[in-house]
């Protein structure tokens, strides 16, 4: 106990010693804040959970039940064998919805890690040589921006073929230009920041510039924006599935669950229903914290 | 410095007072012009990357290599690409999207024939979502934190988390198998099809102009579901931004200068602060038509809508791509069209707008 509370002395020390200490306090703050935000909390909980269940899926659901067809068992209502009833091929719901957080999660993460290094490609060098360099880019930005996103993402899923990789794509291409436009902004305003005088008086190049210094400042207000943008990533990609157009069968996914569940719809609600509430409940989940997150970063800054 | 700007208006005279506005109107054509061509460069590579061999779709693969060579060059595939892609820009323009494989009618006609299902749809389903959603961002904002506050605010939030295909196959179960309150998927009952000539194309109008009334109310109890479902989700967003806008209205000096005045709070707030939310609602209310538009494609694949989505949702799986990529300019060009209009309007209802460029 007594550690704890030095712990938290020494985290909360308004005179840090070293620069970690420092960070860290400024991040256990941070937490402080956030966690009197009872909606974002809640939020963090979804996620969290979505997340374990994801990596422990094997753990939780019978691997092969995800896609095993038991056809004697069609369309059965819940019950203590099948905790979300079966569906139009006698597989076991709840064990799809458990594999289908993997498929979801794998999509959010790769165009996440897709986005970010292109908007920042995109951006930081628009904000910090300014000129024709930021008019091209912010030109070409601007562009995908004006575009519809998700009958962009339909038109080259079409031309590519159906299948997750192509729907990472298509959902990256039209995601990215925020980003770009974010750091850009970011960068503009550090731009005359005498810290960067002192780093290009050094005889720091400009890429070390960027990198070091601008980037971990840009990342904050990235990272929020991210979350944020993770529920409308998760209802694109699940639209997909759902137009058939994202993880092919058998591959648990939610949005083509939905889908298949339409045909039994008027008489076997559940099999439509309930991959959607899974869908749902993780996208208000990616929302509410990112919310709290903005909150936490706005506060500060005022 | 009014004197300087007296004497401008002075020399320049006539010519000198449209100047910046033309100037202005020239740089947004200048960016409209920029982005379509960017439309049209990513259908063009769209159209080129995907697999299949458009040579060998049309001779099939028993021909000879005679054949394939003299219709590669008929359609034009051997030249470069640079000219492949002039080609295809000045077919765009002609509003020649090439004919649909399916219905083996030009795609431009196909697309004229569904559009008006759709925008009666979505501008049924946007006024929904301003109506409702402008108020409630108001009330939102003028009781930050309390409970109509919390209320609103977690409404809106599972707005925009809401799965829309999702929603509608719920608002079909409920609503029209459980409570038989609306009328099923699809824009009509069959036994009233073909009794109104189309003149708006929009079914409901055209009903109220040939008087006749039981089509009408057919026709909107097939209307009134899914216009509601996405009407929530434009709420959704619409009442959030005007919830955020509003709050930096409500901080500022004037609104504290009219209620020291004796102004009613009331007034105040829904005329003098509203009246400046205004403007920047205009270019949310133009995203969410946009929004609406493209979301189509799932709510009419829900709703057996017969509009846009549907017949370009069709199309993708029947690897109709002419049909597919003429959609995605229709919607890309109403899209570009939105925006340019927001950027026209904003500086009319905004006069600061006016000065600043």
């Amino acid at each position: 106990m007594t550690d704890a509370v030095a712990w938290r002395g020494w985290l909360l020390d308004p005179a840090p010693a070293s620069r970690r200490q420092a960070r860290l306090g400024r991040w256990y703050r941070a937490w402080m804040a956030f966690r009197r935000n009872g909606l974002a909390m809640t939020g963090l909980g979804v996620v969290l959970l979505v997340v374990l269940m994801a990596v422990f899926a094997p753990l939780i659901a019978d691997p092969s039940a995800a896609t095993l067809q038991v056809l004697t068992e069609r369309l059965q209502p819940a019950s203590s064998a099948h905790w979300f009833g079966t569906d139009e091929l006698g597989r076991d719901i709840f064990a799809r919805i458990v594999f289908g957080a993997r498929t979801t999660l794998v999509i959010v993460a790769l165009v996440s890690v897709i986005v970010v290094p292109v908007g920042l490609g995109i951006g930081l060098p628009a904000g910090y040589f300014g000129g024709w360099i930021d008019a091209v880019l912010m030109r070409i930005t601007d562009i995908f921006l004006s575009f519809p996103r998700l009958v962009l993402a339909l038109a080259f899923a079409a031309a590519l073929g159906p299948g997750i990789e192509n729907a990472v794509i298509a959902i990256s291409l039209t995601t990215w230009p925020p980003y770009a436009r974010l750091a850009r902004a970011e960068t503009l305003t550090r731009r005359r920041a005498e810290f960067i005088e002192a780093a290009e008086m050094q005889g720091a190049s400009h890429l070390r510039i960027v990198v070091s210094q601008i980037v971990p400042l840009c990342l904050p207000s990235v990272i929020i924006r991210l979350t944020l943008d993770m529920a409308g990533i998760i209802l694109t990609a699940a639209g997909l599935g759902f137009l058939g157009l994202g993880a092919q069968p058998p591959a648990p996914e939610w949005g083509a669950m939905v889908s298949s569940g339409r045909q039994v719809l008027l008489d076997h609600w559940w099999v439509a229903t309930i991959p959607g509430i899974a869908i749902f409940v993780t996208s208000v989940g990616f929302n509410l914290l990112g919310d709290g997150l903005r909150d936490v970063a706005d506060s500060r800054a005022a | 410095m009014p004197a300087v700007r007296i004497a401008t208006v002075a020399e320049d005279g006539w010519v000198g007072r449209f100047a910046k506005p033309i100037r202005r109107l020239g740089r947004l054509l200048f960016s409209v012009a920029l982005t379509f061509l960017g439309l049209t460069c990513v259908t063009f590579f769209i159209g080129r990357v995907i697999p299949i061999d458009p040579v060998l779709a049309i001779v099939g693969d028993k021909a000879s290599i005679a054949t394939y060579n003299k219709v590669k060059i008929e359609i034009g595939l051997d030249q470069p690409i640079p000219v492949q892609y002039w080609r295809y820009l000045v077919k765009i323009v002609h509003g020649d999207f090439g004919n649909s494989i399916i219905t083996s009618e030009p795609v431009l006609h196909d697309l004229m024939r569904v559009f008006p299902a759709t925008l009666e749809l979505s501008l049924l389903a946007l006024v929904i979502g301003v109506a409702l959603g402008v108020p409630l961002g108001v009330v939102a904002a003028t009781h930050r934190g309390r409970w109509q506050d919390q209320v609103i605010r977690f409404v809106s939030l599972l707005g925009y988390s809401m799965p829309v295909f999702w929603l509608g196959l719920v608002g079909l179960l409920a609503f029209y198998a459980e409570l038989g309150w609306v009328a099923g998927p699809g824009r009509i009952d069959v036994s009233y099809d073909d009794i109104v000539r189309p003149v708006t194309g929009l079914l409901t109008v055209d009903s109220l102009i040939e008087g006749e009334d039981e089509v009408f109310w057919n026709a909107l109890s097939h209307l009134i579901l899914p216009a509601s479902i996405l009407g929530y989700l434009s709420l959704a967003y619409v009442a959030r931004m005007t919830r955020s806008f509003m709050l930096a209205q409500l901080k500022q000096e004037y609104v504290l200068a009219t209620l020291a005045k004796g102004l009613s709070p009331f007034r105040v707030v829904w005329v003098h602060a509203l009246g400046n939310v205004w403007v920047q609602l205009v270019t949310v209310i133009a995203l969410t038509f946009g929004n609406l538009l493209e979301g189509a494609v799932l709510t009419e694949t829900v709703f057996a809508w017969p509009g846009l989505g549907l017949y370009m949702k069709n199309s993708l799986f029947n690897a109709d791509l002419n049909a597919v990529l003429g959609g995605t300019m229709l919607v890309g060009v109403v899209y570009i069209g939105l925006n340019m209009l927001s950027d026209l309007i904003y500086p009319i209802v905004d006069p600061r707008a006016r000065e600043q460029r």
